[in-house]
This record gives C-alpha cells, sequence and structure tokens, in this order.
C-alpha cells in the first residue's frame, strides 16, 4: 500500500468530460486506477471510457462506493468542485487545477482540516503508488515500484529525478506532487510523517523550490523530531532573482525569505545532503542505502 | 499583479483610509499645475513597481510650483533599477511623528491570511522582522469568521495608543482588511502609515500587489498604461502568448518545459559557468506554434548567444516541440547556436526531425547544460 492511495482506492473524476478530464481518465484507467465514477454539470447520464458520468458528486455516491477524488475543473470553479468532494466525505482530493484564486484555496484548506481530509494540491501533477493507483497526469514510464518515496513542488522536474532513480535501478514508492500554488494542501513535513509510517518506503527525496518555508519546516522537523529513513534534498532556483515569479504562482522569493539558500542551509544544519544537480539526488541515495 | 502607488491610492481612498492629498502628473508642466493646485510643499514620487525607488532617488522634494516643474523634468524619463518613470504622483509633503507598518497578506504554512504591524515602520522594516522580532505584531485570520474590529483595536493597542487614537487606527485596519479580501490582494501593505503631529494618521505610502489568479472576477484591473511601459518586448510577446517569460542578465537564452525544470535548467548553466538569459516555460503540452512562440522571442532577445532548449516530454510531445523548433528558425531568418536536450514521449520522431535539419539533439540534462557553457566561452559557434 502506498501513501494515501493504493490498490483499493476508489476514484471518481470531477471534470471528467473535459479535454483534460477525459483524456487523463483513459491514462489513469489504462494504469489500473479504480474510477468508478465521474462528475461534469449538465452532462449527467453519459459515460466516458465506460465511466457513468453524474451531475453531482452525491448523485455518484449514491450509486458508488468511493473515498477520493481527482478534479480538472477550470479554475473559476475548482474550488467549489474541491468543497463539493470535501463535504460529500471523500478523504483524499487532488486538485490537478492551475490558477485557483490564493483566497478560494484558503478555505479550501480550512474546509479540508475540518473534515479530517487531505488535499493534494492545487497545481499539482497529482499522486502515484506506483503499479497501484495513480491519481494524477504524470508520464507513468519513468516511474518503477521500489523504495524511495519522492515529494516535489513541480511536475516535470519529478519525472526528471525520477528517470534518473529509475535508471539507477531505484524504483519508487509513492511520489506526491505537493503543487506550484503559494497555498497547497501537503507540506514537506506532513508527507515525511507518511513515509516515515510506510512500510514501503525506505529513503525520502524531497524535491523542493524557492518561494515559502515548506523546505525550511522540514530541516527543522527532522532537525528535532528525527527520521529513521535517509532523505535527500534538492531545491531548483538557485538562480532566482527576488521579486519574480518563476513560472510557478508559489516560487517567487518575498523579500528576504524564500531563497534557495535559505533552503539549503537549513537543510545541511539539519543533516540532510542537498543535491548540486538533478541526477546527484539518484547518486546521493543509492550511497545511502548501501550503507 | 503589481499595482503602481497611485493606484492603490485610489483604491485606499475608496475605502475611507487617509492619504496625502495627491495627483498622477506624466508631464513637467503637469507637475507644476499640481504643485500650484495643492499649494504647500509637496513630493514628487516616481511611479515605478520596482522595489526601494526612494534609495535610487526616485523621490522629491519641491518648495514652490516652479521647483516641482524642474524636480518633476529631472525624474520623467529617467530610469531607477531598469524601470523607466512615465509618471509622477505628487503629493503634499507630510511632516512625520511616527512611522508606523501594517499589511495584510498571506502565510503559507499556516494557509491562511494574516494581520502584520509594527511600531517602527519604514524602509528598514524587513531588518526589523529579522533583527527584533518582538517588535512585529502578527495576528493570523481565520479563515470563515475573518479579521474582526477587537483584533484591530488589540493591534493599535500593542502599538501604543488608546483613546480616539486606538479608535481611528482600528478602523483603518478594519478597512485595510476589507480592501485586501475585496480585491483578492496577496500584499496590501501601508509602509509607512504616518502618525501626524497632530495625531491623525495618513498611509504615505501604500503597496498593493494583486493575486494573479483572482484577475478574471477584477474586469477593474484591465486598462492600466503604465506597466505595459516597464515591460520588455520579450515580456509583452510572452504574456500574449500565455508564456511565463522573466528577462535575467546573462547571455544563455532558455526554454524549458515545466516551472521546476526550468528553474534547475538555469541552474545548472551557472554549476557550469554561464549566466542564463532568461527563463521560459512553455507549460505542459505545448504545441509546436507555442514552442515556435518561445524561441521567437528568446531569439529577438540581442543578449542571448546560445539558445539551450530543454524538454522533458510527458504530456507535452518531442515531435511538436522538434516541429516549432524549425519553424521559429525558418520564421527568424537566421539563428543563433543552439542545444536542444530532447527526450520523452515520441522521442524518436522529434529526434529524427531535428537531426535531419542538421540540428544536434543530447538526451542528458547536464550534459547539455555543459555543452552550451563550452559554446559560450569558445566565443558563440
Amino acid at each position: 500500500m502506498g501513501v494515501f492511495i493504493g490498490k483499493a482506492t476508489r476514484a471518481i473524476v470531477q471534470g471528467i468530460t473535459g479535454t483534460q478530464g477525459s483524456f487523463h481518465t483513459r491514462l489513469m484507467l489504462d494504469y489500473g486506477t479504480q474510477i468508478v465514477a465521474g462528475t461534469s454539470p449538465g452532462k449527467g447520464g453519459t459515460d466516458v471510457y465506460g465511466v457513468p458520468v453524474y451531475d453531482t458528486v452525491e448523485e455518484a455516491l449514491n450509486a458508488h462506493a468511493a473515498d477520493a477524488s481527482i478534479i480538472f475543473v477550470p479554475a473559476p470553479f475548482a474550488a467549489d468542485s474541491a468543497f463539493e468532494a470535501l463535504d460529500s466525505g471523500l478523504k483524499t482530493v487532488v486538485v490537478i487545477t492551475e490558477h485557483i484564486p490564493v483566497r478560494d484555496a484558503v478555505q479550501v484548506m480550512y474546509r479540508a482540516r475540518q473534515q479530517g481530509a487531505v488535499v493534494v494540491g492545487p497545481n499539482t501533477p497529482g499522486i502515484l503508488s506506483v503499479d497501484e493507483c495513480k491519481l494524477g497526469i504524470m508520464p507513468v514510464h519513468v516511474f518503477k515500484r521500489g523504495v524511495v518515496g519522492l515529494a516535489s513542488r513541480s511536475g516535470t522536474l519529478t519525472y526528471e529525478i525520477a528517470t534518473g532513480l529509475t535508471a539507477r535501478g531505484l524504483g519508487q514508492s509513492t511520489c506526491i506532487g505537493l503543487g506550484g500554488d503559494p497555498i497547497v494542501g501537503l507540506s514537506f513535513v506532513d508527507v515525511l510523517k507518511e513515509f516515515e509510517k510506510n512500510e514501503q518506503t525506505e529513503a525520502v527525496a524531497l524535491i523542493g523550490e524557492i518561494g515559502g518555508n515548506f523546505e525550511e519546516l522540514a530541516a527543522e522537523f527532522i532537525a528535532t523530531e528525527g527520521c529513521s529513513k535517509p532523505v535527500v534534498a534538492f531545491v531548483a532556483g538557485r538562480t532566482a532573482p527576488p521579486g519574480k515569479r518563476m513560472g510557478h504562482a508559489g516560487a517567487i522569493i518575498m523579500g528576504k525569505s524564500g531563497t534557495a539558500a535559505s533552503k539549503i542551509e537549513a537543510f545541511e544544519k539539519a543533516g540532510v545532503q542537498v543535491a548540486e544537480k538533478p541526477s546527484d539526488v539518484a547518486k546521493l541515495l543509492s550511497e545511502k542505502l548501501r550503507k | 499583479m503589481k499595482l503602481f502607488e497611485y493606484e492603490a491610492k485610489h483604491i485606499f481612498t475608496q475605502y475611507s483610509i487617509p492619504t496625502p492629498n495627491g495627483f498622477l502628473a506624466t508631464t513637467a508642466t503637469q507637475a507644476r499645475e499640481i504643485a500650484e493646485k495643492i499649494n504647500a510643499p509637496v513630493a514628487l514620487k516616481s511611479q515605478v513597481l520596482v522595489a526601494g525607488r526612494a534609495k535610487a532617488g526616485g523621490i522629491l522634494f519641491a518648495n514652490s510650483p516652479s521647483e516641482a516643474e524642474q524636480a518633476a523634468a529631472r525624474l520623467l524619463g529617467k530610469e531607477i533599477k531598469g524601470a523607466k518613470v512615465e509618471g509622477l504622483w505628487i503629493e503634499e509633503k507630510i511632516a512625520i511623528q511616527r512611522e508606523l507598518y501594517f499589511s495584510i497578506t498571506v502565510d503559507r504554512a499556516n494557509r491562511c491570511y494574516v494581520a502584520i504591524a509594527s511600531s517602527e515602520g519604514g524602509v528598514e522594516i524587513e531588518e526589523t522582522a529579522a533583527t527584533s522580532p518582538e517588535k512585529i505584531i502578527k495576528v493570523f485570520v481565520d479563515p470563515v469568521y475573518g479579521f474582526r474590529l477587537y483584533h484591530a483595536r488589540q493591534i493599535a493597542k500593542k502599538l501604543g495608543y488608546d483613546g480616539n487614537q486606538m479608535n481611528d487606527l482600528a478602523s483603518i485596519f478594519l478597512n485595510h482588511y476589507r480592501l485586501a479580501m475585496d480585491s483578492d490582494a496577496e500584499l496590501a501593505e501601508m509602509n509607512p502609515l504616518v502618525e501626524l503631529p497632530v495625531g491623525k494618521f495618513v498611509a504615505a505610502d501604500t503597496r498593493l500587489i494583486i493575486d494573479d489568479n483572482a484577475l478574471f472576477r477584477h474586469r477593474e484591473f484591465k486598462k492600466r498604461p503604465l506597466e505595459r511601459a516597464e515591460m520588455t518586448p520579450q515580456e509583452l510577446a510572452a504574456q500574449k502568448s500565455g508564456l511565463a517569460y522573466v528577462k535575467l542578465d546573462g547571455d544563455v537564452g532558455i526554454i524549458g518545459n515545466g516551472a521546476g525544470l526550468v528553474m534547475a535548467t538555469l541552474d545548472a548553466i551557472q554549476i557550469y559557468g554561464g549566466r542564463p538569459a532568461n527563463f521560459l516555460d512553455v507549460g505542459g503540452g505545448a504545441s509546436s506554434d507555442m514552442t515556435a512562440a518561445a524561441l521567437d522571442i528568446v531569439l529577438s532577445d540581442p543578449d542571448v548567444k546560445v539558445v539551450f532548449i530543454n524538454i522533458l516530454g510527458g504530456i507535452t510531445r518531442c515531435d511538436e516541440v522538434a516541429n516549432g523548433v524549425l519553424e521559429a528558425k525558418r520564421r527568424a531568418g537566421f539563428t543563433k547556436p543552439m542545444v536542444i536536450r530532447l527526450v520523452g514521449t515520441n522521442e524518436e520522431e522529434g529526434r529524427r526531425i531535428l537531426t535531419d535539419a542538421g540540428i544536434h539533439v543530447l538526451d542528458s540534462m547536464e550534459e547539455a547544460a555543459e555543452k552550451t557553457v563550452e559554446i559560450i566561452k569558445s566565443g558563440g559557434a
């Protein structure tokens, strides 16, 4: 069983009839994910690759048991879809949608806490429990089942690092995209706690970037609480100038906070090795796992 | 989206927050007329979006309309940290008893908004936050019931005020919070919020950064002619094509897919001794048109001597990227040395297209970064 999701996960797709929603529904089904229903307001009664479509999450859940949702709804309506999923009692909600306003995201995270649910994203490639379940949009051929837990704030950089791990024979247990927005549901600390409990995971890679302080908080957590599994980090954006948004809404150095230097220093102080280049992540992890 | 001071001040005024009496000028003659109208010593403040304009000489004072005209002539057209001054906000010069700080911003770790205040406002606020965190007051805002009047009063009290002054400040803070929420601000700031010798409060400088992702519900921010003036031709073209682009000061043009990967690409170039000229993310699933548009932008930057394209295809198809590269080369009619790293979906087809056109394709990002820097060091070819 992976972290948050596994073979037994039964998911619905919100926004299943859109271009992205239907395309990725097919890829998730191909991977073996149990997609039991989809929603699309006004399209109830139709189907997408054999998956029945409903107008509301309530109707979908009356007809099918499910515990997770993945959202492909356009940004102006995505927060509403997240509330609908959370209020219906779904415990894992993956928000692929990019460009959700911060004010809406803050309220979604608040509702998730009240409901005891986990929100992955927004602006995430999703979550992948290798060979078990995929709730996301990542290209699966770069991943291989194994022992490394991977958590990242970006998409393609994760694929880059996973490619490197796989090439060195280091497979992955669960890969989680935290999301590139300023307000996201999961932090590195949340994920570290999960990887610590997870039996399949023997080592962890944290892929951070400029902006916010999730990396510093993770370093502090490792320094004070300890972590029984080796952790290696990478931080993108050493060359990023302050005050400029580097693609992701969350990747911005505000004044003096959120710099790569501060994150790297925090990790090193906590005894976490920081890879200089993406390919060094695999190198460092294989050294640690050999010991 | 950053608003200019004059735009922010208009909004603060709408929320009954006192600001110095002022007007916008785009010519020296207008500056003179405004100074006549204000009929008191004035401050002339360059309307630029870069921070630290005061230290860069972007603010001047004048005691008479003719002095104001002269000062305006000196400021207009001047470059401040790379931004050309197209407008001046001219306002009554105020007497300062004390400088306070107040802002509403997003606390990412706690996933909520936070009100931040300090009795030591002014340009050194970041320094204060770093060296004397006890001088910074923070109130986390509950996402459901919000920032209330009593929170505002508590902050005013902690800043050392009571009686009417406490109540005045509290209503300014509460209105400020409403303004921040109504306009979807990522940052709404008064720095300094000035206490006048007569005991009243005035927001002497205001800063508003609007959440770009919320602009769809704010039509009022659609027309902003001055902002366009601060953008380079490349930034304008990128905005038009919906590409994430940031100009940097080196000579290696960079294109990649995915923000994190592009950042890591810039870093790799620097590790091998090169300097990136830009950040450009073509995004997920880029078509050949998008790729061509991206390459047009990078090729049009005169600082760029070599281009490094780093694509890891997931949703993005390598053949689309390859066709886009050829299209841009054909359109530009010229080219610059190019290093391309292309792996992932439809990789073989993409490589074939480029190899047939005589372009060398590599499959390791780091090897490609190293090669790019070698080309620069050997003189660009």
